[in-house]
């Protein structure tokens, strides 16, 4: 398989050669149409991974391919959706959905003239995510959960290669989690995209990915690599199984000793 | 938008007393204003103040009826030079604010500037002014301008520099430019800050504009005012007072009721803090 992101023995230091070692010797490979998920210990340089892939930062050592390119500057074929939805409130949600395209290159010139298909679109991928008729509501007239839903619209809207996700699901409750993790399998499924998912909730992270990476305490690296076995499709019931369990419990071991170890 | 008209019920309702069918919260404001100038009316007549120190409210009525063609005259000049500094103001302030609000270097640079120009009482420079461009209407609308563009400009360099970092980053992993970061967030997001400092410069245009009339200009209500009290007319004097109220009061209506049409969405978002 051939790799779309590949970040090879990575240093990233914030503020200056006194500053933060956020990340240091980081090594990870993430194949095309791969669904990878990346756990570990609070502040030990997840986001900064995920800053790093996109491009909005740049490392002080070692390299970041995403599409055979070499990341010097923020790359276009991300969508990125975080933990706050960051929806803006004087745009209605159909037009918070629409912003990318307003941005990208490759589309910012087709929106005017081709506004109805881009529009058809949106309310597809809305409906995709249980928001049909919802667009014409201002993001601030959406529950929390909502909003998050139309944050992946707008993650999706330009048909990334890649979507980096950094614990979307972080402020949802257990049933609304686990219908957006639905959501999410089934995209990933239905369009080939490759996923980056940083996440605290290790079920979350053996339920959607392929395979899960586990991250020392800062300065963060990739400390252990888990091939997930379970078959796709994957239902909600494979985490009442014991081998989904037993993985659980042993990224669950894996992350406590790499805190102890900080 | 549709607006709500709330207690339209119990009004339209037969059969009801009087005083339940008045909305008395609409109603208030004039029956407190009534009720100041009743008072005021009172007080004078127990006290029996000369109308040389404090006129009753009838007297001052009485010199707007009587002086009125040059209370009106002057009144449209003042209201004149105040909005005219205003709206100098307004395009000024938000082109500095934008400026400065573009950049954390700018911000930082300019900032302690600004803070420093306002600290100077704006009166103190009629004179200067006066040197320039001589005395009349240009000083009175400089001034207005000079106090009133101060709190646009932090308003709205403010709204630009406490974009949430979180969004900036989805645009620019976009592959979006800071013209683009500004055009589509910024300047929509600063717009709440902007008109909500409408008011209070609106206010603060008035205070500039009366100064400079007061002591350098021959027309206006400040001009008016202060030719009045030379020739201890002291109802004319309340009488100026009462119509800059009025304008002053208009004018933050005006102001009030442009942000409640242009910003809506940010009274009801949770994003103005
Ligand atoms: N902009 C910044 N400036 C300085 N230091 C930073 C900055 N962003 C992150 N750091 C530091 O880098 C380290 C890693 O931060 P990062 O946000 O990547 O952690 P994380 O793994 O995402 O944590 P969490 O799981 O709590 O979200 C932290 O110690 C943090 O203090
Ligand atoms: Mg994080």
């Amino acid at each position: 398989m051939p790799h779309l992101v590949s970040i090879d023995n990575v240093d990233m230091r914030y503020g200056g050669a006194a500053g933060t070692l956020a990340v240091s010797g980081l090594t990870m490979k993430v194949g095309k149409g791969e669904f990878a998920a990346v756990v570990g210990p609070s502040g030990c340089g997840k986001s900064t991974l995920m800053k790093l892939v996109t491009g909005l930062h740049i490392p002080q050592s070692g390299v970041v391919i995403v599409a055979d390119k070499h990341v010097t500057k923020p790359v276009s074929i991300v969508g990125m959706a975080f933990q706050n939805p960051t929806m803006l409130p004087w745009r209605t949600t159909l037009d918070n959905i629409l912003l990318p395209l307003e941005i990208v290159e490759r589309h910012r010139h087709r929106l005017r003239a081709n506004k109805r298909e881009y529009v058809e679109k949106a309310e597809h991928l809305l409906e995709t995510v249980g928001l049909k008729g919802f667009g014409s509501k201002f993001p601030w007239q959406l529950s929390g959960g909502m909003q998050q839903r139309a944050n992946l619209c707008r993650a999706l809207i330009h048909e990334p290669e890649l979507l980096m996700l950094d614990e979307p699901f972080g402020a949802l409750d257990a049933f609304t989690r686990e219908e957006l993790w639905c959501v999410i399998r089934d995209l990933h499924a239905a369009q080939g995209v490759t996923i980056i998912l940083v996440t605290h909730d290790l079920r979350e992270a053996t339920f959607l990915a392929d395979r899960i990476f586990v991250m020392s305490a800062r300065p963060g690296k990739v400390l252990k690599e888990h091939t997930v076995p379970f078959a796709r499709p994957r239902d909600l019931e494979v985490m009442y199984e014991k081998g989904f369990n037993d993985m659980v419990h042993e990224l669950h071991g894996e992350i406590a000793s790499a805190r102890v170890v900080a | 938008m549709s607006v709500v008209t709330k207690n339209t019920a119990p009004s339209t309702t037969p059969g009801k007393p009087l005083a339940q069918r008045i909305n008395w919260v609409k109603l208030a404001p004039w029956l407190y204003t009534v009720g100041l100038f009743v008072l005021w009316e009172l007080l004078v007549i127990v006290l029996q103040t000369p109308p040389t120190i404090l006129p009753a409210p009838s007297r001052v009525f009485q010199a707007i009826a009587q002086y009125w063609s040059p209370i009106w005259k002057n009144s449209l000049q003042t209201l004149y030079t105040t909005t005219v500094g205003f709206a100098i103001a307004v395009v000024a302030g938000l082109a500095i604010g934008l400026f400065i609000g573009w950049s954390k270097a700018i911000y930082a640079g300019l900032y302690p500037l600004m803070i420093g120009f306002n600290a100077i009482p704006k009166v103190a420079l009629v004179p200067i002014l006066v040197i320039w461009f001589g005395i009349g209407a240009v000083p009175a609308i400089l001034t207005a301008f000079l106090i009133s563009f101060f709190p646009i400009v932090v308003n709205v360099a403010t709204g630009l520099a406490t974009i949430e970092p979180e969004t900036e980053d989805v645009l620019r992993a976009l592959g979006a430019k800071k013209l683009d970061i500004m055009l589509k967030v910024g300047i929509p997001r600063s717009m709440p800050y902007f008109f909500g400092s409408l008011k209070i410069a609106i206010t603060l245009a008035f205070v500039g504009s009366v100064v400079s009339e007061t002591v350098a200009s021959n027309y206006g209500l400040g001009n008016m005012m202060s030719s009045a009290q030379s020739q201890f007319n002291v109802p004319l004097v309340f009488a100026g007072l009462l119509m800059l109220a009025v304008e002053g009061i208009a004018m933050y209506a005006l102001m009030a009721w442009i942000e409640m049409r242009m910003t809506g969405w940010a009274h009801r978002s949770s994003m103005s803090h």
